[in-house]
């Protein structure tokens, strides 16, 4: 288990453009959690992880990452203890292979040459890749550049990850691989932050859930809390997943979120 | 309206065929999901419907591909745009990099067509408008989040109403609600007559909107039919494809005897709803 503690105080931040994206947010994540962040298009939700990594500085408050405020340490001192995946692969992609542009993480963080090749190795079967290492990124499909960008990460092993939205574009295959990262990644201890649209994907992944909208946060809890607190995702315009949909048209009062308990409740309710 | 027939093609210097002996047929003003796992073509196939395939990439191409009576490899790309319009996978790659606006963004296809002023000005705002970009259009198509400018790809394209559109997973970067408009925007040009084919991961959604959906796997269209019958079939997961959580739970019940076999496997919540709620009841 890593021992760094995410500590978001009073934060806010505002664009030049003068757009507050993050609205006072306090919000403290444990080491070795895993917390999905959802909430609309415009939320916050990358404002604020962004934060994390420094690359958006607060305009108020503080984020710190364990003893570390990030207001007083460099993009690349961060980058020791907060690994970030862009939405959009292409904006974190430019080496000219893969196996290249997954290394490219771990040689600045100073490993040596063997720890290099490991990492590289270990990071690119991980994400079912290692047969592509060769290969120049730009030729791969766009959910495999995604997961090329969550290689590179992978390969700095820090002890805090951020995936901002993980499973765009991928398949039924693609995203039963994200989610067995990232419970491998659980398993070593690192913490986990993600932002996600998929609320299957969210409720089954995930124990803790943080709704955001209009740069605050609206809902904070457990998957069965946060997803039962129906004004919360309202205000937030959060479509609660489909089972859980389903049981509020059936007038359940339970939220059964994956199939398993879904059917577990309707065959208590048929017994009467 | 789109007729593909016997379609095969391998991308230069490519160790196989990414299709091959593929047929496809797909009625005017209808909307059509294509649904598939990575790697099996989806992509290649949208490429081949909008006429980007072959005049653009280099590779072996075979079999003949029509939209509205035109053959697409006969006729010129320019020709191929005016009849459909490509929504591409990355919006970021289709912004067109000449325009500093996302109102000029979405006026240069019109502009490269010698539209008049006002007209122009008119589709832009009415179909910004329907997509929720008004506010927008004064930004750099650049300093837009990723599913803004996903919304700006889209529009860019709907405002040439061409009789078909493709649109390649054009909801992946979308919050629930701006899927939602989306689908309402190709709901309604498909009411006005408008061929929509639409590659897209989302089930439920497909299962919502499309009126047909076609399976790609392995480079061939290994099952056609309504949504319905698409997706509740066993074989889907063995093509890659996902099914619903509903229909998860519905097979489920059925192997836990708590649902009857004979009953259609739900895909949505409506359909969920009556197989759960009529079987539900105590007995």
């Amino acid at each position: 288990m890593n021992d760094l503690t995410i500590r978001i105080e009073a934060l806010r931040h505002t664009y030049e453009s003068g757009v507050e994206a993050v609205a006072g947010v306090d919000l403290t994540i444990a080491p070795g959690e895993r917390v999905a962040i959802v909430g609309q298009n415009g939320a916050g939700k990358t404002t604020l992880v962004r934060h994390l990594n420094g690359m958006v500085r607060p305009t108020e408050g503080t984020v710190h990452i364990g003893d570390w405020s990030t207001s007083d340490k460099s993009i690349a001192e961060l980058s020791h203890r907060v690994g970030y995946v862009f939405q959009n692969p292409d904006e974190q992609i430019f080496a000219r292979t893969v196996e290249s542009d997954v290394a490219f993480g771990p040689k600045n963080l100073g490993f040596e040459p063997e720890q290099i090749t490991e990492s590289v190795t270990s990071a690119l079967e991980a994400v079912g890749l290692a047969h592509e290492a060769q290969v120049h990124p730009h030729h791969l499909s766009l959910s495999e550049r995604k997961r090329v960008a969550i290689a590179a990460v992978l390969a700095m092993r820090t002890p805090i990850v951020v995936l901002d939205e993980p499973t765009t574009g991928q398949d039924e295959g693609g995203v039963r691989l994200i989610a067995s990262i990232i419970d491998d990644l659980t398993a070593r201890g690192i913490t986990v932050v993600a932002i996600t649209h998929d609320m299957d994907f969210c409720v089954e992944n995930f124990e803790r859930v943080v709704v955001m909208a209009r740069g605050t946060v609206r809902a904070d809890g457990s998957t069965e809390q946060v997803f039962a607190d129906q004004p919360a995702l309202e205000a937030a315009a959060v479509e609660p997943p489909q089972l859980a949909r389903l049981a509020r048209v059936l007038g359940w009062s339970e939220t059964a979120v994956d199939p398993s308990s879904f059917v577990d409740a309707f065959e208590r309710r048929r017994r009467g | 309206m789109i007729e593909l027939r016997d379609v095969a093609f391998a991308y230069e210097d490519a160790p196989a065929f990414t299709l091959a002996h593929l047929d496809l047929d797909v009625a005017a003003g209808t909307i059509m999901g294509i649904v598939g796992a990575s790697g099996s073509g989806k992509t290649t196939l949208a490429k081949i419907i909008a006429g980007f395939i072959p005049s653009t990439e280099g590779g072996t191409y075979r079999g003949t591909a029509s939209v509205a009576g035109a053959v697409l490899s006969e006729g010129t790309l320019t020709e191929a745009v005016d009849v459909v319009g490509l929504v591409t996978q990355n919006p970021f790659n289709q912004i067109s990099g000449a325009r500093f606006t996302v109102r000029e963004e979405l006026a240069f296809g019109l502009e490269n067509r010698s539209v008049e002023r006002s007209q122009m000005i008119e589709r832009v705002n009415t179909v910004a408008a329907t997509l929720g970009l008004t506010p927008l259009l004064d930004r750099s198509p650049y300093a837009l989040s990723g599913g803004q400018m996903q919304l700006v790809a889209i529009a860019s394209m709907v405002v040439m109403a061409p009789p078909v559109l493709v649109l390649d997973e054009p909801t992946s970067q979308l919050d629930p609600a701006g899927t939602r408009l989306v689908y309402d925007v190709l709901g309604r040009l498909s009411e006005g007559g408008t061929t929509i084919v639409i590659i897209e991961h989302k089930t439920e959604l497909l299962h919502e909107h499309c009126d047909a959906i076609a399976v790609l796997a392995g480079g061939r269209i290994v099952s056609t039919g309504t949504p319905a019958s698409v997706f509740a079939d066993d074989r889907l997961s063995t093509w890659g494809v996902g099914q619903t959580r509903i229909t998860q739970a519905a097979r489920e019940a059925r192997t836990r005897g708590l649902l009857p076999a004979t009953e259609p496997l739900p895909v949505g919540v409506s359909d969920g709803a009556a197989v759960f709620g009529t079987n539900g009841e105590t007995r």
